[in-house]
């Protein structure tokens, strides 16, 4: 998989690991993918319903330590 | 414009207090349409805070202009930004201090009524939860049925009135949410009681809630007493207090019934349900006050905030209570029922004192509503 950046948004609450991601998102070109690793558990659905509405897709995502990484392909 | 704090104390005013109020709830969608602060006369709009980043103009005209504008999300962070973006636009909104966990866990204590000898009877009512707890307090000394997890509710109450906590009852097995009784009985030295069929799997010590079981209240003549009333669960048992009040704990609500495949056995226990509903309950006084363990639709509450009603009206009301045929009967509480509640296997696994989770996983282990009913 070809990351064209990383946001390590560990540690942040609601809603800012959402806040962050919509504004880096905004400086990668259209079908890059984005990597952005979270702790705050609420942020699971919120990914997966943010990225739908946007039209962005998540080709993957995986848990590990406690971390959630989201590789998530720019619409 | 200014953005202020509510806490889950002030809306369950609202809420009980029948007043207006809009709701705009920030959650993502599935989220919402699980579950939500309800309200008799509450307004509401879901927009999730992730489609609110670019601005909230395109929101404004459907924001209640007249009614007070409560935002509301799930802890209480996106509630906040979102709040303070609608108050940059001009307009005057509060947010939920705490979120939906907060509103989750906040009991309101509502007095149902007077005992003799002047004692008397308190329901809990968790509005987030549809959860309802009891305190019976006479001569100095109390009996608690069915205590939720916040046990410090329970034993500051009982400071603030004066009394010992003497028994901590739970009429069943609980598999919605985390029963503090057997904590609250550790903290007080009160004795803990738990039906036998339903502990068969505790690794805590009990005493064994028995059909005609009987305490005593103080010196007074109030009575405390089991009633064996199978079906939600093998060991469910109900409680007549002072001759005047049913304790039904899951096996009868004010507009619905208990299932009874939340222990894997519907098929088992359908047939229990039945004899509960329409052969034991049949025989007890039609003037008895139904109090339940938990609410399921904001219409179940009395205008007072109890959620309470008399025998005999639900024999006469009550869909549940009102299926001639047993086959029609079984077939509707096995049959497409409906999804069981959040971590049901797993909060069950915590009642038998199997696994200690921390506050926080207890708390996400209890989100959403009861869902003990079919209708």
């Amino acid at each position: 998989m070809n990351i064209a950046k990383t946001l390590d948004a560990k540690g942040l609450a609601c809603p800012m690991p959402i806040v962050r991601t919509k504004k880096t998102i905004d400086t990668i070109n259209s079908g890059e993918i984005l990597e952005v690793l979270v702790t705050d558990k609420g942020a699971l659905n919120d990914f997966t319903a943010w990225a739908g509405a946007g039209g962005h897709t998540i080709v993957e995502q995986k848990e590990e330590a406690g971390v959630l990484y989201f590789y998530i392909q720019k619409a | 414009m200014t953005v202020t704090a509510w806490t889950a104390a002030q809306v369950a005013r609202k809420v009980i207090e029948n007043k207006e109020l809009f709701i705009l709830d920030v959650r993502n969608t599935d989220a919402f349409d699980d579950w939500k602060i309800e309200g008799h006369q509450f307004e509401y709009l879901n927009i999730p805070y992730f489609d609110l980043l670019d601005g909230v103009e395109e929101i404004l005209p459907k924001i209640s202009k007249d009614k007070e504008v409560l935002v509301v999300c799930a802890k209480e962070g996106s509630s906040i930004m979102i709040a303070e973006m609608l108050s940059d636009a001009g307009l005057t909104v509060a947010y939920l201090q705490g979120g939906m966990k907060s509103w989750s866990m906040y009991l309101e204590p509502i007095k149902v009524g007077d005992l003799k000898d002047g004692g008397e009877l308190y329901q809990f009512v968790r509005l987030g939860k549809g959860c309802l707890s009891y305190m019976a307090i006479n001569g100095g000394e109390a009996a608690i049925i069915d205590a939720v997890r916040f046990t410090d509710v329970f034993t500051n109450f009982a400071k603030e009135k004066g009394v010992e906590i003497k028994h901590v009852f739970d009429t069943h097995l609980h598999a919605d949410h985390i029963s503090g009784g057997r904590h609250i009985s550790a903290a007080t030295g009160a004795t803990y009681y738990l039906p036998p069929k339903d502990a068969k799997e505790v690794v805590f010590d009990y005493t064994p809630l028995t059909d005609g079981l009987t305490v005593h209240l103080g010196a007074s003549q109030i009575e405390v007493g089991a009633l064996y009333s199978p079906g939600h669960t093998i060991g469910s048992t109900s409680f007549v207090i002072d001759s005047k009040y049913l304790l039904t704990g899951d096996i009868l609500f004010i507009d619905s019934i208990g299932r009874p495949d939340l222990a894997g056995l519907a098929e088992d226990w359908v047939g229990d349900l039945r004899e509960t509903l329409y052969k034991r309950y049949r025989t007890l006084a039609e003037d008895l006050i139904v109090l339940p363990a938990h609410f399921m639709i904001i219409e179940e509450l009395n205008e007072d905030g109890t959620v309470a009603k008399r025998l005999g009206d639900l024999f006469a009301e009550n869909h549940g209570l009102n299926v001639e045929d047993e086959a029609v009967f079984r077939s509707m509480v096995t049959d497409n029922l409906p999804p069981q509640p959040n971590a049901y296997q797993e909060i069950r696994i915590v009642n038998m004192g199997k696994v200690t989770p921390s506050d926080e996983e207890q708390t996400e282990m209890e989100i959403g509503p009861n869902r003990c009913a079919v209708r």
